[in-house]
């Protein structure tokens, strides 16, 4: 019997992979083919989205990218065959050089099976780490993460075992647990690596909190899921009900009489929940507003507890760490910078989807190799990184390696490794209003740069653009950009000027234009 | 005249903290030690370095969303707040500085830039922190212009009486928000929307009226701007000075600011400095305040023979003659014990001081007693049979060092807001709370306040509740041992464990009586004994029953058993009703004590009042109030001179006291309102309201404030003033000058405020009796190393079922409280907008009693006792019980009274107002005492018109 791999993730089923996994079933059945249709998370290759894939001796076969509208018998037959020769077949999977070419530490199961299957991820070094984990004291294991490298994925970069330590050390209140938090509340544009793990890899997440709860003596987790990912939300429920019942979670963990429980919580639609008191607050049931730190979330955090506030990925990436050791984490990457990253390619690229890598090499490598140039096929002018509060890089800046603290010193951050491309129709003018119009529709309103500031700035840019007393108005701009990070309360209006300024710094042409 | 302490107007931004260790830093190259965790703000603050700051006020936990009060720290990056961040060892600050101005400047001109420019006709104008922020950043200039995105269009809202709300003033600090959550803990108020479209929201976008809002006035104290402002203000512009006095309500005793216009009272404002309030106030203190000069008042004295006939204004001279002649025949012709005096629990500890003075060295008796016979009397013997003194053992701020809190027969939230405020932040904080209540009331259930415990007991059923928690202390093991053995009486302490470890007080034995599930008592015991701190707060609904004193008693025990009393966070602690109900008893109000409590038998004591007095006194106790009655009802007792108390409308079994009131050939009133019981008399005194005089009020803590004389008095009197003038017409000269020197005297003559005089008390602020030469400051907390009797005594308390019980014909038990924006018999509030909140008195009634009898919310009801009969309008509530019914007794017609019995206390008399059998019945009309109430008061009212020429 032939077996298939449709993906079931949420870009793949965008484009047609549930229509394409029924018209194929419905057609084997009507040949009388015996198919085992697979529905696997996403590889990451969303430009091959949906990719099918046939199990051969070689390996897999993919083909893509497969749309509802080319699925017909001789599709199929060539599916089946593992036809190297049809159009639409990319070959083994594996030998893809885009695929090929990454690092996968965190992502090294991603669109391999059915994401929920236990046996699958026990079979591929699942639940190794646990159980190493289980032999170690709390202090241990938050050493092996110190020794790691590890930095806070979610665009930070916060050494995760010093907040694990920080964690670690605090006694909770009597009576009281400390938490485990996740924030999977991934609103950044252009960005959907949490969402792929969380979708292809569920399991990996949850040894990842479970590890961290041991590491600090928590007994309760959450994983603050944004409410727009439907797909992971029914997957890491079915995943964590799984684990359960089969010892992971619950009050004794691998029969070692550790507790830890885990749930999904859903936010609301609100931006400013990614940023980690808001989404503490959200997740108390209250406001997502954010609030000023100090008390650190890690002292005072979820109910006023010691919490670890980690993003998808930073707890994602602990299981490798714990079962392949620190060393073989840290001795990948670059500088400060250990081990990978996932970015995420968007906007005008040819080959979107993501790119696990270690950190070192330049953004240009990941634009041109990884990504093959414009989707449009025109020049690339500005690639906007780290999400919508991240610094719009020019081309002089591409050659910059990817590392936290190189993109620092451009004023520019990495992030949470989002990566999206522009060509040479944009209007940087526009891009900076709209990163003032973002602000204004997530600010949470608690500080009045942020929400008064952000309103202001579309009004200047505006007026820049008719034309208005330019001068004045830039300086002004600026003056506000430097208010907004100098008096914001969190990232989301302290960050803000970044890619408004780095608009003006590296594209001054496009604030000088005569409006028409 | 200002009067200020303790720089208590400066605002130091962020709350005090309190640790064992300090920290010391360098803020502007000043050194300041500061306890650890106090804010970097703060710490500017304490040396006089004033940070700039919208959003942080040091009543409210640090906010950080104003970022004006960024400030730069050597060695960390960027421009932190001052308010959040936390002064550490070491630490180098710099508040002022090119950048740092800069930056202030330009989030200022980011305010403004949506901010209506109307400062000079803006009723904060004078008044204003954006105003003066704005002047401190030094804002010359608002480069984003004024056309941009804005506020300026929102719609006022008006539906509160007392403050409007005008959104384009906001500035969304959420000051407002905060108060409301952290200080009231009513949860009104929240931000709503987000980000530029932040706007602050009453309820589910509700108006301030329809909302939760308690209109508590906190949101308006914290406003910077004119979002939140009082009317009063709107219409008359900011006062002009400002004179801190102690409100006239509840016996929380918060101290206000009276600010000024003149002789206008502008506003009452809640005075941080004051200790009892903290700076919190509740509807009444801090917005009605309009009864004081309501048209009702009456101003000229006023003269009649009977109360048949109109009245006449008189003379002051004239009416002093009058009532001494009247009072001195009555003397003449039925004995010199045939009169009496009621002292009022409203005037000042001086003016109740005079009153019972005259009474029993002007009338020669000691036919004194006072209205906290019919509330606190109870109070009074079981805690000083007990524990040796007659009051409660602790400050309100005790509450926050609570980890068990019980609350027996009382609703703080409602009749002690400002204490119950504070009761729900230490309860939100994580302290249990135990409630003993036959109703819901909202500290059971309401926002973020869970009880973990409700004992909802039947109505009169207190004493076999204690005993079965007692009952669980001791035969669970989790007495004291230690505090029994060194500060408990052993030879007591033997027979109640014995008396008490009867299996018949076990919760078991008494779940049937009391309602309550033998769990539930279980568990409640076990929380409040496993806690390092258990106190106790209770009401009138443990004092106004049969059993009482017993219950007072019962309340002691458990606590000396539980080891909780002489330190901060345990005790016995009575809420007590009026302002100066602690004091009206501390001045000798009742007949059988003297001030001070020293017995009118005791030779010593009565020979040095003897001598002070210049008098012989008699060693006899005189009447108690219902022995008055019985005593006029009996023709033996002809004379009343009643200060301040409304007897006719207060007191159990209406019938009963109205044919007592009549009986009486003299009946002296003195009051600021001709009120129910003025329509019986014969001599009208005016009284004067708290603003227009000069004295002290002790409230509930024992602890003494001043009443500071901001306006005239209106009838040109003040009420010590008046009882000095009426006693000299009598024949038994007073000649004081001012109310210090009756404090001097009170003073002389009572060991417990011995050291208490005017200036002190100017110094200090207040003081906690006992103040004499062992406790030169005062006692905040009473029994900490001894108790006044030596050691405590545990007192028997054997559970005696009231004789009051439902039966076929009175089916329901009819149980009487209070609400929270009326006060007492509605004297004072029902001349005021409270009564929105409160227009009428209702019936409150569980759903299946209301389903048995047809009764839906609105409809009238007849309330039937063996007393009497009155209507009220039904309201349907799961807050009740089956079987229990409420009401309150704020507005005379409806006739609480007139159900309720004369059963009592068996020590004290104190009326058994909480437990009365009724039948409620569907009905269309008012009862036939309605009727004739409001024919009476029709009549009366035309006889008061008539002496003053106004159409009634």
């Amino acid at each position: 019997m032939a077996k298939l791999f449709i993906p079931q993730d949420m870009t793949a089923k965008a484009l047609g992979s549930d229509a394409v996994a029924d018209l194929i079933s419905a057609l084997a059945k009507a040949s009388a083919q015996k198919v085992e249709i697979i529905r696997n998370g996403s590889r990451g290759m969303f430009w091959l989205e949906p990719l099918v894939e046939v199990e051969t001796p070689e390996g897999r076969i993919g083909f893509g990218p497969v749309t509802p509208q080319q699925v017909d018998q001789t599709l199929l037959d060539a599916i089946m065959s593992a036809d190297r020769s049809h159009p639409l077949s990319v070959g083994l999977t594996e030998e893809i050089p885009n695929l090929k070419q990454q690092q996968r530490f965190s992502f090294s199961r991603a669109g391999l099976d059915d994401p929920l299957s236990l046996n699958f991820y026990k079979s591929t070094g699942g639940f190794v780490g646990l159980i190493n984990a289980l032999d170690l004291s709390g202090q241990q294991i938050v050493d092996e993460i110190k020794e790691s490298g590890l930095r806070g994925r979610g665009g930070a970069a916060f050494p995760t075992g010093i907040k694990w330590q920080t964690v670690h050390d605090v006694d909770a209140d009597f009576g009281q647990t400390k938490y485990i938090v996740c924030n999977a509340d991934e609103g950044d544009s252009g960005t959907f690596a949490d969402r792929l793990a969380m979708e292809a890899d569920p399991y990996q997440l949850i040894e990842g909190m479970i590890i961290a709860a041991l590491a600090v003596g928590a007994e309760q987790g959450y994983i603050y899921l944004r409410s727009e990912y439907p797909e992971a939300h029914r997957i890491l429920n079915a995943a964590i009900q799984t684990a359960e019942s089969e010892g992971y979670l619950g009050s004794n963990i691998c029969g070692s009489g550790k507790c830890f429980n885990l749930e999904v919580r859903l936010g609301a639609k609100a931006y400013i929940c990614g940023e980690e008191t808001a989404l503490l607050e959200s997740l108390e049931g209250k406001r997502g507003m954010v609030r000023a730190k100090p008390p650190l979330p890690a002292i005072k955090g979820l109910f006023g507890q010691p919490t670890i506030v980690n993003n998808v990925l930073t707890l994602a990436a602990v299981p490798f760490i714990l079962r392949e050791g620190a060393k073989a984490y840290s001795d990948v990457g670059f500088g400060r910078s250990r081990g990978t990253l996932a970015f995420q390619l968007a906007g005008n690229i040819k080959r979107g989807g993501l790119v696990e890598l270690g950190f070192g090499p330049s953004l240009k490598t990941l634009l041109d190799e990884f990504g093959g140039g414009t989707f449009s096929g025109r020049a690339m002018r500005a690639v906007q990184v780290g999400g919508p509060l991240g610094a719009y890089l020019p081309e002089s800046q591409w050659d910059t390696p990817l590392d936290y603290e190189s993109f620092a010193a451009k004023q520019a951050v990495l992030g949470h490794g989002g990566v999206v491309v522009f060509d040479d129709q944009v209007d940087m003018l526009q891009q900076a209003r709209f990163s003032m119009e973002f602000c204004v529709a997530e600010s949470c309103g608690k500080c009045t740069p942020c929400r008064i500031g952000s309103t202001r700035g579309v009004e200047v840019i505006d007026r820049i653009q008719q034309n208005q007393s330019r001068e004045e108005n830039m300086e002004l701009l600026e003056d506000l950009c430097e208010t907004m990070v100098d008096g914001s309360l969190c990232a989301m209006g302290g960050m803000t000027p970044f890619p408004v300024m780095s608009a003006v710094r590296h594209f001054p042409e496009d604030f000088a234009k005569e409006v028409h | 005249m200002t009067v200020q302490f303790f720089e208590a107007d400066k605002d130091f931004g962020t709350p005090k903290r309190q640790s064992d260790k300090t920290v010391s830093l360098w803020i502007d190259d000043f050194q300041v030690s500061v306890p650890e965790g106090t804010s970097v703000m703060r710490a500017a603050a304490e040396i006089g370095i004033q940070i700039p700051k919208l959003c942080a006020s040091d009543n409210l936990e640090s906010f950080g969303s104003c970022r004006l009060c960024a400030v730069e720290i050597e060695g960390r990056r960027g421009k932190p707040a001052s308010c959040t961040t936390t002064a550490e060892e070491g630490m180098r600050v710099t508040t002022q500085n090119d950048a740092l101005a800069k930056l202030r400047r330009n989030i200022m001109e980011l305010y403004i830039s949506d901010h209506p420019l109307d400062c000079l006709t803006c009723p904060a104008n004078g008044n204003c922190e954006l105003q003066d922020m704005a002047g401190a950043v030094g804002l010359r200039d608002v480069r984003y212009g004024f056309d941009g995105e804005n506020h300026l269009e929102g719609e006022k809202d008006e539906s509160n009486p007392y403050f409007t709300f005008d959104p384009t003033k906001c500035i969304a600090c959420s000051r407002c928000v905060r108060a409301c959550g952290e200080v009231q803990g009513t949860f009104a108020l929240t931000m709503g929307h987000r980000g530029f479209e932040s706007k602050i929201t009453a309820g589910a976008d509700d108006s301030f009226m329809d909302s939760d809002c308690v209109s508590c006035g906190a949101c308006v104290q914290a406003c910077p701007t004119s979002t939140l402002m009082e009317k009063s203000v709107i219409d008359h512009g900011q006062p002009e000075h400002a004179v801190v006095t102690t409100c006239a309500y509840c016996g929380v005793g918060c101290s206000f600011k009276a600010e000024m216009k003149g002789d206008q009272l502008i506003r009452m404002v809640p005075y941080k400095g004051g200790e009892a309030n903290m700076g919190h106030s509740c509807v009444k203190g801090r917005f009605a305040f309009g009864y004081a000069t309501h048209k009702d008042r009456v101003t000229k004295p006023m003269i009649r023979d009977s109360i048949d006939q109109p009245w006449q204004e008189v003379s002051w001279d004239e009416a002093f003659n009058y009532a001494a002649n009247k009072m001195r025949s009555i003397q003449e012709k039925y004995g010199r014990e045939s009169i009496g005096g009621i002292t009022s629990s409203r005037c000042t500890n001086e003016e109740t001081y005079l009153v019972q003075k005259l009474i029993r060295a002007g009338f020669g008796n000691n036919n004194t007693d006072t209205c906290a016979r019919v509330c606190h009397s109870p109070t009074g013997f079981g805690l000083k049979v007990t524990l040796g003194e007659s009051a409660g053992t602790q400050t309100f701020e005790s509450v926050l060092h609570s980890d068990a809190i019980l609350v027996i027969g009382a609703n703080p939230t409602d009749a002690h807001p400002v204490f119950g405020s504070m009761l729900k932040r230490r309860v939100r904080e994580g302290a249990s709370l135990i409630v003993a209540d036959p109703r819901s009331t909202s500290l059971v259930s309401s926002a973020h306040i869970k009880a973990t415990q409700h004992l909802q007991l039947l109505p009169g059923t207190n004493v076999a509740v204690i005993n079965a928690l007692a009952n669980v202390v001791i035969t669970e093991g989790l007495e004291d041992r230690e505090f029994i053995a060194s500060r408990v009486d052993d030879g007591s302490y033997e027979q109640w464990r014995k008396h008490i470890s009867d299996p018949k007080h076990s919760p078991e034995s008494v779940a049937e009586i009391t309602g309550v599930s033998a769990d539930t008592l279980r568990e409640a015991a076990r929380t409040f004994a496993s806690a390092p701190n258990g106190s106790i707060y209770y009401g009138l609904g443990v004092t106004e029953h049969s059993q009482g004193s017993t219950m007072v008693m019962g309340i002691a025990n458990l606590a000396l058993a539980t080891g909780n009393i002489g330190r901060l966070g345990v005790g016995v602690n009575p809420l007590r009703g009026q302002n100066n109900v602690q004091g009206s008893c501390d001045m000798g109000s009742f007949p059988h004590e003297l001030p001070g409590y020293q017995h009118v038998s005791d030779d010593t004591v009565r020979t040095k009042f003897e001598a002070v007095w210049n008098v012989s006194l008699d060693n006899e106790p005189g009447l108690r109030i219902p022995n008055m009655f019985n005593a006029a009802l009996d023709g033996v007792f002809k004379g009343m001179y009643v200060q301040g108390e409304d007897i006719a409308q207060s007191d159990p079994n209406t019938a009963h006291v109205e044919a007592a009131l009549k009986s009486l050939e003299c009946l002296v009133v003195q009051d600021i309102f001709l009120n129910e019981t003025a329509k019986f008399a014969h001599v009208f005194l005016p009284g004067s309201s708290f603003l227009e005089k000069d004295g002290t009020f002790t409230n509930a803590e024992r602890r003494i404030n001043r009443v500071r004389k901001v306006m005239k008095p209106l009838a040109g009197m003040a009420d010590w003033e008046v009882t000095q003038a009426f006693s000299n017409a009598l024949g038994y000269p007073m000649n004081y000058q001012h109310p210090s020197e009756i404090m001097d005297e009170i003073a002389q003559l009572t060991p417990s405020f011995a050291g208490v005089n005017y200036q002190r008390l100017d110094e200090q602020g207040s003081i906690q009796w006992p103040c004499n030469d062992q406790a030169p400051d005062g006692t905040p907390i009473m029994h900490t190393d001894s108790f006044p009797i030596g050691k405590a005594q545990f007192a028997i308390t054997e559970y005696v079922p009231t004789e009051e019980r439902s039966n076929r014909r009175f089916p329901l038990l009819l149980t009487t409280g209070r609400i929270l924006s009326q006060y007492n018999v509605g004297a004072q509030t029902r001349r005021t907008e409270n009564q929105q909140w409160h227009p009428e008195d209702q019936l409150e009634l569980h759903p299946l009693d209301a389903e048995d009898r047809g009764i839906q919310t609105g409809d009238s009801v007849s309330i039937a006792s063996r007393m009497g009969t009155t209507v009220l309008k039904a309201l349907v509530t799961e807050r009740m019980q089956p079987g229990v019914v409420y009401t309150t007794f704020h507005h005379p017609g409806s006739g609480a009274n007139v159900v309720t019995t004369e059963n009592s206390d068996w020590a004290t008399n104190c009326p058994e107002y909480k437990v009365t059998a009724v039948q409620v019945n569907k009905v269309t009309g008012e009862s036939d005492w309605q009727a004739q109430f409001k024919q009476f008061d029709k009549r009366q009212r035309d006889f008061l018109a008539s002496a003053t020429g106004e159409k009634a």
